[in-house]
């Protein structure tokens, strides 16, 4: 399998990166602290493929807390909050679109 | 139900030790990601969008109470309180913690569930028809071979590796309710004109990016040389089969590429050289096989009993036995299918209080089993038909009574996007809006017949590529748009559906599918010509019509 980082990275605009954590499996995201949140607002945002490529490095460096890093776009609100770029980060950042059988 | 012996409750335990031993390295770091992948795959153990998923084998679709109330437990103590069951006779949990999958298996260990091979480029779970052992004119039970391939199959090594993964379906009825015409192996058993059982077996079906139906590549095996023959197609494919691009390694490209009568002289050839090995089976271990299956003992009841006079009066009660109960092979009984469907739901799930519940009415109706099925429905297989009033009733008021099997509403999909790392698209509430839109008994009875399929994406889990109307859903440009075929059914009369014209966009689905169903009500040559039928007889354009005219 082809490791992230020997792919070919381009982006678009901010970016976070992301991954799930390993030993529950929920969705995290790489902070400037070189650690992992739960939180999307905690992320660090890269703007430059260079950026991104270090900050997807670090993340991939921590095989034991972090499984199957990637980068994501996102985008920022005037108000500095951080939005999923996509639906499909929208869905990990803000669970399911329907309700779940059981309520949490 | 099939009695596990020592060597399968040893194997399953052994497993468990296994992998909590891989998952404790996984952890600490010994093994890493790369490493322990393929190892938690083959323990069913995929990485979702929000977390872990956990998919376990219910072979042949069958469970027996206990086992179905364990479920209920791993849903409720490691998960968030429901499963769901899928297209292939496994069930799902969505939210587990790696860190507690060991003691999870190990709960399912105890009351013989796995979920080996559900998962990873090897056999995957044999399936049957969730009716197997109960439904009239049966040729015989088609678990007994479903076992004798399941035990053949596990963790057999030449076979742990394969190009892509690998499934098999069985059926010995001529109505195919186990879909084995999209398999990679499916098997037909029947009497040929000797009076002599066997299989007719196909080969090279499958779904997925790239559809085809199974082709018959020999019309009659004996049973006896079963084994035999399936490892021979097994070891062309494993020799032949492409693994240098994963769209193109299943067995369905193989057999396209050669063209079946090559794939099949190449079979031949594999297969005289051992048909009367060691894997030539022996009378005596399908009679053991046979005999750990128990059957229930039946009484003499009659077939219009009091009890089923009386509830006829109740048209909600009527609805729901003309819909959800099936003849039985023994009069007096009953098949009862439980649907999964509830107007809103999502297709397929069950809450932790719903399976227990349903194992205690399993208990007290049904000789303590449970069937799945492909169509992510589950049934009550022994049913006393003086005992469905009261049946209905309980089953009514835990929400699986919704009189829709077979119709409209009673919809397959797979997870999507709301949940699969995989998908480019939602299934779940297309799904919910469509089952809210035909939320009408009587409109969806008018309707008759119908089934609708949802897929998040082109790997086809919701099999939409045989749906008598299949959804699939694409990504244009970041949006989430679906592509509509008509035509498709998964049946013995098994066809590919037909693509009606470009993608529509997530808000038009459900009004595309009212407007293609519209259609087909004008359209029909008489109320009971079901709506595959009409689209047999018309063709695709006068809904295509239908829907594009005005869009």
């Amino acid at each position: 399998m082809t490791s992230p980082l020997q792919q070919k990275i381009k982006i678009s605009g901010p970016s976070v990166i992301t991954a799930n954590r390993t030993w529950d499996g929920i969705v995290i995201w790489r902070t400037a602290a070189k650690g992992w949140s739960a939180e999307l607002s905690d992320a660090a945002i890269v703007r430059t493929a260079d950026e991104a490529r270090a900050l997807l490095a670090e993340s991939v460096a921590d095989d034991v807390g972090a499984i199957g890093a990637y980068i994501a776009p996102v985008e920022l609100k005037d108000s500095g909050k951080i939005k999923p770029g996509n639906l499909r980060e929208h869905i990990r950042s803000a669970g399911v679109t329907i309700d779940l059988p059981v309520p949490a | 139900m099939y009695a596990y012996d020592e060597l399968d409750r040893t194997l399953i335990n052994e497993r468990v030790l296994e992998f909590r031993d891989q998952v404790k390295r996984r952890l600490s770091g010994e093994l890493t990601e790369d490493e322990f992948k393929m190892l938690r795959l083959q323990n069913g153990v995929y990485l979702q969008l929000h977390a872990y998923m956990f998919r376990v084998a219910i072979p042949y679709g069958t469970l027996s109470s206990e086992q179905l109330r364990r479920m209920a437990h791993v849903a409720r103590k490691y998960d968030r309180g429901y499963g769901h069951f899928t297209t292939r006779q496994n069930i799902q949990f969505n939210w587990i913690k790696l860190a507690e999958l060991p003691d999870a298996l190990a709960d399912l260990a105890d009351v013989g569930i796995h979920a080996m091979q559900t998962s990873g480029n090897n056999t995957r779970n044999v399936t049957s028809d969730q009716w197997a052992g109960v439904a009239p004119g049966e040729i015989e039970d088609p678990r007994i071979w479903s076992e004798l391939l399941r035990q053949y199959t596990t963790l057999h090594p030449e076979f742990s590796f394969l190009p892509r993964k690998f499934k098999f379906a069985i059926t010995a009825s001529d109505h195919d309710r186990a879909a084995i015409k999209v398999h990679d192996i499916g098997l037909r058993l029947y009497k040929n004109a000797a009076g002599e059982t066997g299989f007719e077996v196909l080969v090279g079906g499958g779904l997925g990016r790239t559809p085809f139906i199974g082709k018959t590549i020999k019309p009659f095996v004996h049973g006896h040389d079963l084994l035999s023959y399936v490892e021979a197609i097994l070891r062309v494919y494993n020799q032949y089969g492409r693994r240098d691009n994963i769209y193109k390694a299943r067995i369905k490209i193989l057999v396209h590429e050669l063209g079946i009568e090559k794939f099949a002289k190449e079979v031949e050839e594999e297969w005289l050289q051992m048909r009367d090995s060691a894997l030539a089976i022996d009378d005596s271990v399908i009679e053991d096989i046979r005999s750990r299956f128990s059957y229930p003992a039946y009484e003499k009841l009659p077939h219009m009993p009091d009890e089923l006079k009386k509830a006829a009066h109740d048209p909600h009660f009527e609805a729901w036995r003309k819909n959800s109960t099936f003849p039985h092979k023994v009069p007096g009984y009953a098949i009862a299918v439980l649907s999964l469907k509830p107007v809103g739901g999502p297709p397929g799930d069950a809450t932790a209080d719903q399976m227990d519940a349903i194992a205690d009415l399993a208990d007290k109706y049904s000789f303590g089993e449970i069937r799945v099925g492909h169509e992510q429905n589950l049934a009550l297989p022994h049913v006393a038909r003086r005992d469905l009033p009261a049946l209905w009733k309980a089953l009514d008021k835990i929400g699986v009574a919704t009189p829709n099997v077979n119709l409209v509403s009673d919809i397959i999909a797979c997870p999507g996007l709301d949940y699969c790392s995989l998908a480019n698209a939602r299934s779940i509430p297309i799904a919910q809006e469509l089952t809210r839109r035909f939320a009408n008994h009587d409109t969806a009875n008018l309707i008759g017949r119908l089934h609708i399929n949802i897929s998040g994406c082109i790997n086809a889990c919701g099999h939409h590529h045989v749906g008598h109307i299949g959804i699939l859903g694409v990504e244009k440009n970041g949006e989430e748009f679906y592509q509509i075929t008509i035509g498709g059914r998964a049946d013995e009369k098994a066809e590919v559906g037909t693509l009606i014209g470009p993608a529509v966009p997530y808000g038009d689905v459900a009004d595309v599918i009212e407007d293609i169903v519209e259609a087909y009500l004008a359209l029909r040559a008489r109320p009971d010509e079901l709506f595959i039928d009409a689209v047999k007889r018309l063709g695709v354009e006068p809904f295509r019509e239908r829907v594009y005219a005005t869009r």
